[in-house]
């Protein structure tokens, strides 16, 4: 595999609905964006690039089969290779993966990947409905399919076994609601307390409207390349700027279809399969573990998400990092629910299993320089969603994963200011950065780490 | 308390329109202010019934339709799945059927669904639960009834229930539902 460069990127605004633009125009917004960014026009970039990836949920939304081909023309990309791909909420995490693997295959030296969803063309409950017919139509759909559902049953179970409160998931919403007020392209900008989550109508019990992310239009791209692709960019006029972000780890998981199929595993077998370098060579983390095994945990069980801990621990494994909380300077992870960000804070080893409630509440995963009107114990270690997640921009499924990417590329060039009109979200020295995409009720996980050269 | 609703509820429906703006004469001028209009929206319907097959699954809802629940077992693992799979997902071998509907059983997890996908709006709030079985190694989805679900509790998590069937059965999964076993 030969190194991958993410060198630019594009977001649309994402709203609640976009009924001014069809959805080629809207992916053309983001597009536009990330080709004028690097100072290339429509027909230089279009001569130059080898292929795309299109990233789409959802054939129901729009009722329209075969709509990857449809941007692919609009953006005058014919008759060059693409395909499109889809993995429920990983859609645009698997994208970014694909296109990365196209140029460190040496298959492509340039490659466009974009992505979108259009979720306002049905009413909210329809479009809970199909977001529902990704759960088994024989067993679970038939039962009461909603996916809000789904995640409180999980985390029912992990409050549960782990003692975890509402209150400290509410924390996740409320940091990444503040942090979306410095956010042009997020959906929602409000600042909100730990009463205002608690207080919002319940949805699930125990989940409120404002622990769940909303439906969205929307599209994102992002533009990757080898060296030989950056320079054949630059030959032509682009600026690209340095230092150079590379992609240097990839990692997927999957996990059964039916949260009720998930095992439900011994200590030894966690412990050899699927514990983080870090909790292996602590003797002190392997007792903590034997407490709660013999208390009853078991893994994953429906409170862990087995796919996310195998996509870290592959991604860590090639990006070499060991200690992801301090190696990390950021992550932007799949927070469609605020228990589902609790969970993956454990799944991505930025603390132990059973100790995500306690680390949401901490400050650890908060940014530095923003009141969040919290009294929070720990300073900010390593800042989770400082975009605002899915919670706050908004969740326009295909295209949230490379939204995520785009941020992070920005993130690492050190241009959030630029792109945000304003650098409160900037991690300040931001090195290295992971991208965390979900689908299902854990059936798919993709984490991508990207890092800044130099 | 939870704050009071401030909006209406929107649906489509409405009136027939009949006569559409636009400009009467298409000279350069009118035609460039065309990209100003408001986007045009129409309603679309999409319906649809399929013919589903239960395939390998299909004894189970049999079963159900006769009062019995069924779980599917494998001897090459010793495995029991309480939501039938015919093939055991470790040895790849085929499973057998087997009785599960005298099995002490208990709720492993839960929720409260105050709203919901379309089709299951009007039966909220409703209750799901995923339910344990002695000796079975996955779990099973299901309705939950017998309990308050106004007064959601962690406390209901470990809860002895047991299965009630529908006598009118639509061969579907909720064809048996749980309720708390009454001491």
């Amino acid at each position: 595999m030969r190194p991958v460069y993410a060198l630019s990127g594009g977001v649309s605004k994402f709203a609640k609905a976009r009924p001014d633009k069809t959805f080629q125009l809207i992916v053309k917004e983001a597009y536009d964006y990330a080709l004028a960014d690097i100072g290339l026009d429509f027909p230089t970039f279009g001569r130059l690039v080898d292929g795309s990836v299109a990233s789409y949920f959802s054939d129901h939304f729009l009722r329209q089969l075969k709509a990857g081909a449809m941007v692919q023309d609009y953006l005058g990309l014919c008759p060059k290779p693409s395909h499109r791909v889809e993995g429920g909420g990983a859609t645009g995490g698997l994208c970014f993966q694909e296109a990365w693997k196209s140029i460190a295959s040496g298959h492509m030296d340039v490659c466009l990947a974009y992505g979108w969803e259009m979720m306002s063309h049905v009413e909210t409950w329809k479009g809970n409905e199909f977001i529902a017919l990704a759960s088994d139509v024989s067993w679970d759909y038939p039962v009461g399919g909603f996916y809000t559902g789904y995640y409180a049953i999980m985390v029912t179970r992990h409050m549960k076994e782990y003692g975890t409160t509402v209150e400290q998931m509410a924390h996740v919403s409320v940091k990444n609601h503040i942090n979306a007020y410095y956010n042009p392209y997020a959906q929602k900008r409000d600042r909100f307390t730990i009463e205002d989550v608690r207080s919002s109508p319940m949805v699930a019990w125990p989940l409120t409207r404002l622990d769940i992310c909303v439906m969205s239009d929307g599209a994102a791209v992002t533009i990757l390349a080898s060296e030989e692709g950056l320079a054949r960019l630059e030959a032509a006029g682009a600026k690209i700027p340095r230092p150079l972000v590379c992609v240097t780890g990839i990692g997927r998981g999957t996990d059964a279809m039916r949260m009720a199929d998930r095992p439900h595993l011994d200590y030894e077998t966690f412990m050899r399969e699927y514990a983080t370098v870090q909790e292996k060579s602590s003797d002190e983390t392997g007792r903590y573990y034997k407490r709660l095994w013999d208390h009853g945990t078991r893994y994953p069980g429906v409170h862990s998400f087995r796919a996310g801990r195998t996509a870290g621990n592959m991604a860590y494994k090639h990006a070499e990092i060991n200690d992801p909380l301090n190696e990390l300077d950021f992550i932007e992870l799949h927070d469609a629910y605020t228990s589902s960000e609790v969970q993956t804070y454990e799944d991505l080893g930025l603390c132990r299993y059973g100790e995500g409630g306690p680390f949401a509440a901490s400050g650890k995963a908060f940014m530095p320089g923003i009141d969040y009107g919290l009294k929070l114990p720990a300073k900010p270690v390593c800042a989770v969603n400082p975009s605002g997640g899915l919670i706050a921009c908004g969740h326009p499924v295909g295209a949230t994963g490379l939204m995520q990417a785009v941020f992070a590329i920005w993130q690492l060039q050190g241009t959030l200011a630029k792109h945000f009109g304003d650098g409160a979200l900037q991690v300040e020295n931001a090195r290295r950065g992971a991208i965390h995409s979900h689908a299902g009720t854990g059936t798919y996980v993709t984490v991508s780490i990207l890092e800044r050269e130099g | 308390m939870a704050k009071l609703p401030r909006q209406r509820p929107e649906t489509l429906g409405g009136y027939v329109v009949h006569g559409v703006p636009f400009p009467v004469e298409t000279d350069a001028e009118s035609l460039a202010f065309l990209k100003r209009m408001a986007p045009i929206q129409i309603e679309q319907e999409y319906k649809i019934t399929y013919l589903h097959s239960y395939g390998q699954d299909s004894p189970w809802f049999a079963a159900a339709a006769n009062r019995r629940l069924l779980a599917t077992h494998s001897a090459a693992s010793g495995y029991t799945y309480a939501t039938p799979r015919a093939h055991d997902m470790a040895s790849g071998e085929e499973t057998e059927w087997v009785d599960i509907t005298e099995r002490t059983a208990c709720i492993h997890a839960f929720t409260v669904c105050h709203f919901g996908s379309e089709e299951f709006l009007p039966e909220t709030p409703f209750v799901l639960a995923l339910i344990e079985f002695e000796g079975v190694n996955t779990l099973f989805l299901t309705r939950l009834m017998g309990v308050d679900p106004h007064a959601a509790s962690l406390d209901w998590i470990g809860m002895r229930v047991e299965p009630r069937f529908m006598r009118n059965s639509k061969l579907k999964p909720t064809d048996v539902y749980f309720t708390p076993v009454e001491e």
